[in-house]
């Protein structure tokens, strides 16, 4: 008797440990010991910064940002006038102004965003196939979702750093040569910016960690990933006009205005398919505080506004359903991607 | 040492209609060196798919130091270290790094880990390469890297698939004396599956024969040809000579042997192979035959009973059974 209770003592104090030890082990570093999952992500993000894929697109992206920042600091002048009521958010234009010969800082996260997505996802998973090494990893005790969760977390983990570092330099470069710090608000939604940025580019990162588990061969998988880029950046919007064009009535003075609206609201709910376009969306009401619509606006509705521009919050609020319908898009693509790969049969090669 | 270290119950995988697996029982007892032996396409890596929890049975139990492999992978993978066919590194990162990968995933510490995949890669015979990335490495060296990569887990069992294919002979000697080495000074348990017939029978203490996801056969080579070749006759080889003046002999007629051997009922032909007489029997009358021949006055130069060797065995199976490669 007294033997049985010392030995359920001693098997609670087991547990108890054992216990402890596991929340230890999940946060790291007790004895030297890591949770496998932020094993596999501390060897994934090294990998991604020590490829030349890795170094080629950092600069790609640097001398587009430096290039953007040149045309908007010596264009700066220019856009504003003493009578604008913009002038409240001067910092902002550093993001968005062009002269036309360049594209500002906003479209060229929005052009290359997918390309750095595509290029940190494509040869995720048939690559440690093709290598053999997908099925020596998966023999260790761990779970077969803690590769694929940690290919997404690393790649994830870079791209933040990567955007909030850029976002940070233009903000220091901007604060360096036109001598004005920014408001609250304006930081603000200059991080609301950088956030929105960094789930644009995890949809596409998603959708390439995806065809990186459907097809074998990551040559495959690139080219699917830039098809589907290509063909809703260049492709889509060409489709949707002509689906306009042939809906238009023969003679446009004489649509009513319904009619008129109506089709603007079709081509927009058709153009907000686009994850590029939710972004644009997004971002242009974030950066542009004067925005108060996406869509077409009646007189009625403007009749009695004071021209101004909108809070951070009701901006927010405006774009709500964009930010929503690209965190869902995301979130469609790694669930898809997670399904198929945990069916999946390993083999070695 | 009657310890099941892994037990296969009534085990199925079935692709669509083709069946990879067809109802496998199997038990191999601890420390012990099992070879699986079968041609391509046997169903030999789906098996250990199974065992390790990667691929799930249509039906049946598996179970490795007796746990549940399809219900609870993670326990079966913390015991059983598995070299895959062909073995894939991370090309970029030294065969050191390599191994303290495996070490992290297996939640050894930092320090422990250096220690021991220092020593690995000593007993491997690898310390030359020790700062070399593994995309430089050959096929030879891949694989004894990969046996330190399964061995730096201190697991119970070890699983090679096919671990000596793309070896050189001498690589291949050198391999299977280490895992001999390994299974006999550490007491592990080591699952050998190959289609390469001498290498198993250099180093496995049985063998299972597996042709078409069905196991024909297991025990030691002894026991195995008893199974499978039970149904065939016993054949005996004699050579019998009448002795002549001066200790000479001369070669005796087909007749008078078969004259001779009438009363042993149970032999079923006999015939003249090679300046022998090949006695075809349905059991093992080689003391009486042996007997009639000394009582005769006959002089019996040589008295030899046919054994089945894992080489007939071979051609027997695998040769006849269809390959799927």
């Amino acid at each position: 008797m007294n033997n049985n209770i010392t030995s359920t003592t001693a098997l609670i104090d087991e547990t108890t440990q054992g216990e402890r030890r596991r929340s230890a082990y999940w946060f790291g570093n007790a004895e030297g010991i890591h949770h496998p999952f932020w094993v596999i992500v501390s060897k994934e993000i090294s990998d991604q910064l020590r490829s030349w894929r890795f170094i080629i697109l950092v600069s790609i992206i640097l001398l587009t940002c430096i290039g953007s920042m040149y045309t908007a600091v010596t264009n700066i002048g220019h856009s504003v006038k003493a009578s604008d009521v913009s002038t409240t958010f001067f910092f902002l234009k550093l993001f968005t102004v062009s002269d036309g010969t360049m594209p500002s800082f906003f479209v060229f996260i929005s052009f290359l965003g997918p390309l750095l997505g595509i290029s940190l996802g494509f040869d995720a998973i048939n690559s440690e196939y093709n290598r053999g090494t997908l099925s020596r990893v998966l023999a260790q005790p761990i779970h077969r979702d803690y590769l694929l969760n940690a290919k997404f977390v690393a790649a994830l983990t870079v791209i933040s750093v990567l955007f909030f570092a850029l976002g940070f330099l233009v903000i220091g470069l901007g604060l360096i040569t036109i001598g004005i710090p920014p408001t609250a608000e304006e930081f603000w939604r200059m991080i609301a910016f950088l956030i929105l940025s960094i789930f644009y580019v995890a949809f596409w990162l998603n959708l390439s960690i995806l065809f990186s588990v459907r097809f074998k061969q990551p040559a495959t998988a690139a080219l699917a990933g830039i098809a589907v880029w290509l063909f809703l950046t260049v492709f889509y919007p060409l489709i949707v006009n002509l689906i306009m064009k042939s809906l238009a009535p023969a003679q446009m003075a004489m649509a009513s205005p319904k009619q008129l609206f109506d089709l603007e609201e079709l081509r927009l709910t058709l153009m907000r398919i686009l994850p590029n376009q939710l972004f644009s969306d997004a971002t242009t009401t974030l950066l542009m505080p004067t925005v108060r619509s996406l869509g077409p606006l009646t007189m009625e509705q403007v009749y009695g506004t004071i021209p101004g521009p909108l809070p951070l919050g009701q901006s927010i609020l405006l774009v709500w359903p964009q930010v929503t319908g690209l965190i869902a898009a995301t979130i469609v693509c790694f669930v898809l991607s997670y399904v198929s790969f945990m069916k999946k049969e390993i083999r070695s090669r | 040492m009657d310890e099941h270290i892994i037990e296969l119950v009534h085990l199925t995988k079935k692709y669509g209609a083709f069946t990879a697996v067809d109802d496998l029982n199997l038990t191999i007892q601890k420390g012990e060196i099992f070879g699986l032996l079968g041609p391509n396409g046997a169903g030999k890596s789906t098996t250990i798919l199974m065992m390790l929890g990667l691929t799930e049975p249509t039906s049946g139990i598996a179970k490795v130091c007796g746990i549940n492999s399809t219900t609870n992978p993670i326990e079966v993978k913390r015991r059983v270290g598995y070299l895959p066919e062909d073995v894939g590194f991370y090309d970029q990162r030294t065969g050191f790094e390599n191994l303290m990968f495996t070490a992290g995933l297996n939640g050894i510490p930092k320090e422990k880990a250096a220690e021991q995949a220092t020593l690995l890669l000593e007993k491997v015979g690898l310390m030359d390469s020790f700062h070399k990335k593994t995309g430089k490495y050959s096929r030879g060296m891949r694989q004894r890297l990969g046996l330190a990569d399964v061995l730096i887990k201190n697991p119970e069992v070890i699983i090679l698939d096919e671990p000596t294919s793309g070896i050189d002979p001498k690589g291949v000697r050198e391999f299977l004396n280490l895992i001999v080495e390994l299974s006999r000074g550490q007491g592990l348990t080591v699952l050998f599956a190959s289609h390469n017939l001498h290498q198993v029978q250099e180093v496995c203490d049985r063998v299972g024969i597996f042709v078409n996801g069905k196991l024909l056969g297991q025990g030691n080579i002894k026991t195995l040809s008893q199974q499978l070749f039970k149904d065939r006759p016993y054949v005996l080889y004699v050579d019998i000579q009448r002795p002549v003046a001066n200790g000479k002999t001369e070669s005796v007629s087909l007749d008078e042997v078969s004259r001779l051997l009438q009363p042993v009922e149970t032999i079923s032909s006999i015939s003249i192979q090679d300046h022998l007489f090949c006695i075809e029997s349905s059991s093992d009358v080689t003391s009486q035959v042996a007997t009639l021949i000394v009582q005769s006055g006959f002089t019996m130069l040589s008295l030899n009973k046919k054994e089945y060797g894992l080489d007939e065995i071979y051609y027997q199976y695998f040769e006849g059974g269809t390959n799927h490669e």
